[in-house]
């Protein structure tokens, strides 16, 4: 069974998971009754036109670099999960995707880095609102968990605290009031 | 000088412990170098020709005496005794070994230093000018608003695998010494009529293959909003950037193929949504940062020493040069900034100091300063708060470690990246020109009456070495295996920015030298007056030094 990052509460574990992703170019999905899939989001919206029922439960949607989502996020914040491609750990593009999904949708269900996902780039994904991790099949999971605990300190705010350091400072040690002081 | 409390402290033990865990998995195989390429480039740890190189950030240029001596030492332990200074106000090590990386990250943290994100795709070392605090024409301290920035962008989440590098500069007096036009962003800091801090931005500037000058594209913008411009700009950088081609996945190419209008107004949607977010500057906040910027304890002394000065130079034309070049203004009656020059010729590379040097700069900066001292963008060393009446005991002393050869701002000044002495990217070295032409203008006199000019050297089309913004500037182009330079004419740094012309066809390194002295004799004859040789190219254009510089050959350009 495969596994995954999951990013609680709690703290970050690995647990067993049951979705499929369907990759463009794999076909329309025939899976077994009972199984999970993310669907390519040009899929989806195409069979959503068609008028085909999808399992909301049942149902994902995987977002791809240049997949234009914008228009339809207000029908994906229903979905239980969402996931957003790395096609390279190098393209950023995901970390953007992250932000916009959580902070300016209010996306609240389950948002998913896949692709090539790296120890080392977990704590920015989780930041940005990642909170699973689907880290790629040749890399030790276990040791990929310890990319999430790398840090304690964050200077600027991102979608997992908005707040920046520079206001907890504030708060730690208040200075005098706000105001009547120009630079 | 910004000092870590803290949460800084805490931030970089965890950056080095990180890295330090990397590099073990690097060595071990677990991670590919592939893998690794990103995470040591934000690390400031590049491969070049011979070994490897560290980039150590010295954000905004400034740097405390106490930090200066640790990079003496690192330069001393773990590398050959120098030390590299850049056109990014940082400082690059060229013999370090892997291994020895993470202790070198340990100990410049253990003095408030780092190499965080002095390369990679993601946001570099915030640069400002060297004389930000100091300068007679400054209207505002850069410094605060500069770490301000460093702390939002240090291992922003969002922003940290952009399509390119991308770098931002802010320059805060009349005059712009920062570079801020070949920027990825650009801030021009002014107050408005009413007093207020205001930012004019500037984006889409940059040089390499593809030069070009940032444009304008928000005025007035209140301070307060800084870092959350900047991260509306990023985001929408972030995501329509190129990622196909890494030749045009700057922000210049995206600002270029959407229009600067295009391009201002998503940028300003995607602000109008965050714009009143927690990311909103406070007061509270800038005066917590601008604290560590105060003014130092200034004498009041002004008055007696400057007849002193004046006497010393009549009966010292030298030390009278030195004065002219090498000291400026300071907006503190008595005191001026002295820059000392890292050009001597044949005995350095550009931007090349000793660790000998490093430590007698940081005596010096204690000495007849406050402990502080600059980097600037041209690879000198600044130190910012010299008592005008200590300039004479200064020269002697920097006379002796071959740091006050007078020519700031002069054709020996030169600007030259490292080339192919070192960099594995070089299509010609830049080392060797440099010093060359370095070496036939050596007459002093002749130096001074020639005037500020700006010679540029880059060993490839990357110009890490700004050759576009030189007055003159002299790239390294590969020619079926064999090294050769092209000229070009009328560039310029600061408000004015302009990107300088190819006169025509490259030339030997032989030749170089001869080259630019005819470039130089044509501007002696054509010069109205004290005329500047930028201006003098601008009235006459490129004609004449053609005719010039291709005649002897009896070549057409
Ligand atoms: C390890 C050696 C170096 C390597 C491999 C290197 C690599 C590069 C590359 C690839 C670019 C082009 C970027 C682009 O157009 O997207 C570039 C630009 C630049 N580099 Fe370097 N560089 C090195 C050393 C330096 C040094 C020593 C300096 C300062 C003296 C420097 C300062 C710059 C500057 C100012 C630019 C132009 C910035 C711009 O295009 O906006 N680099 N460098
Ligand atoms: S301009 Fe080219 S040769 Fe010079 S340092 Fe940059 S990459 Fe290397």
């Amino acid at each position: 069974m495969k596994q995954i990052i999951r990013a609680l509460p709690s703290g970050a574990v690995v647990v067993a998971d049951h979705w499929h992703i369907l990759r463009d170019g794999e076909g329309e999905p025939v899976l077994p009754a009972g199984s999970q899939v993310l669907l390519p989001l040009p899929l989806w919206r195409r069979l959503r036109q068609d008028g085909v029922a999808l399992d909301a439960s049942a149902v994902g949607v995987w977002i791809g670099c240049d997949d234009e989502y914008e228009g339809l996020a207000g029908e994906l914040l229903a979905l239980p999960l969402i996931a957003v491609d790395f096609p390279a750990f190098r393209d950023g593009r995901g970390y953007s995707v992250a932000y916009l999904l959580r902070s300016r949708f209010g996306y609240r269900g389950e948002l998913r880095a896949i692709g090539d996902v790296l120890r080392d780039q977990l704590f920015y994904m989780q930041r940005c609102g990642f909170d699973s991790f689907d880290v790629r099949a040749d890399k030790d999971i276990d040791d990929a968990l310890r990319g999430l605990t790398a840090y304690t300190i964050r200077y600027q705010g991102a979608v997992d605290d908005p707040v920046p350091l520079f206001r907890k400072r504030a708060e730690a040690a208040p200075d005098t009031a706000d105001d009547g002081w120009a630079l | 000088m910004y000092r870590y409390d803290q949460y800084d402290l805490t931030l970089l033990e965890q950056r080095t412990a990180q890295f330090r865990d990397q590099v073990v998995r690097r060595l071990s195989g677990a991670l590919s170098e592939e893998e690794f390429l990103p995470l040591r480039l934000q690390n400031g740890l590049y491969h070049q020709r011979h070994a490897y190189m560290l980039r150590v950030a010295i954000p905004y240029g400034t740097l405390s005496s106490a930090q200066l001596r640790v990079l003496a030492e690192i330069a001393d332990r773990w590398d050959r005794g120098y030390g590299h200074f850049t056109t990014r106000q940082n400082i690059q090590f060229n013999w370090i070994r892997l291994e020895d990386a993470p202790d070198i990250m340990d100990r410049l943290a253990e003095a408030e230093m780092h190499a965080i994100q002095t390369s990679g795709n993601v946001v570099r070392n915030i640069t400002t000018e060297h004389f930000a605090g100091v300068a007679a024409d400054e209207v505002l301290d850069p410094r605060p608003l500069a770490e301000i920035l460093r702390q939002w962008s240090t291992m922003n989440p969002e922003f940290t695998f952009l399509p390119r590098k991308f770098k931002i500069a802010i320059s805060a007096s009349t005059t712009d010494r920062a570079a801020v036009k070949a920027h990825d962003v650009g801030l021009y800091l002014y107050r408005d009529e009413r007093g207020e801090p205001m930012l004019r931005v500037l984006v889409g500037g940059g040089l390499g293959r593809t030069p070009m000058l940032g444009v304008v594209i928000r005025e007035a913008l209140p301070w307060r909003h800084l870092t959350t411009y900047v991260e509306a700009v990023l985001r929408v950088y972030n995501r329509h950037g190129r990622r196909d081609n890494k030749y045009k996945a700057r922000i210049k190419i995206l600002v270029q193929s959407l229009g600067a209008e295009p391009f201002a107004a998503e940028v300003e949607r995607e602000w109008a949504l965050i714009k009143d977010s927690p990311a909103t500057i406070t007061q509270a906040e800038y005066r917590r940062v601008a604290a560590f910027f105060a003014l130092p304890p200034y004498a009041d002394q002004a008055g007696p020493d400057a007849a002193d000065v004046a006497a010393r130079q009549a009966g010292n034309p030298e030390f009278a040069r030195w004065c002219r070049r090498n000291v400026h203004p300071h907006k503190v009656a008595g005191y001026a900034s002295v820059t000392l020059s890292t050009k001597p010729g044949m005995a350095a590379p550009p931007g090349d100091v000793s660790s000998a040097q490093m430590r007698a700069v940081a005596d010096w900066a204690d000495q007849y300063g406050f402990g502080e001292v600059r980097v600037s963008h041209e690879q000198n060393l600044i130190l910012p708060d010299v008592r005008r009446q200590d300039l004479h005991a200064l020269w002697q002393a920097a006379e002796a470690h071959a740091l006050a050869t007078a020519n700031i701002g002069l054709l020996t000044d030169v600007i030259a990246c490292p080339g192919g002495d070192y960099c594995s990217l070089a299509n010609a070295r830049s080392i060797p020109v440099a010093q060359a032409i370095q070496a036939r203008f050596q007459d002093l006199d002749y130096l001074h009456d020639l005037g500020g000019l700006t010679l540029n050297i880059s060993g490839c089309v990357n110009a890490c070495g700004h050759h576009h913004l030189g007055n003159i500037g002299i790239l390294g182009v590969d020619k079926n295996g064999e090294e050769w330079y092209q000229v070009t004419l009328g560039g310029r740094q600061g408000a004015a920015a302009a990107i300088g012309k190819v006169i025509g066809r490259a030339f030997r390194a032989e030749e170089m030298p001869e080259v630019i002295e005819r470039i130089v004799a044509t501007f002696v004859a054509h010069r109205h007056g004290d005329e500047p040789f930028s201006d003098t190219v601008q009235r006459i254009g490129l004609a004449p030094f053609k005719e010039r510089v291709y005649a002897l050959a009896g070549e057409q350009p």
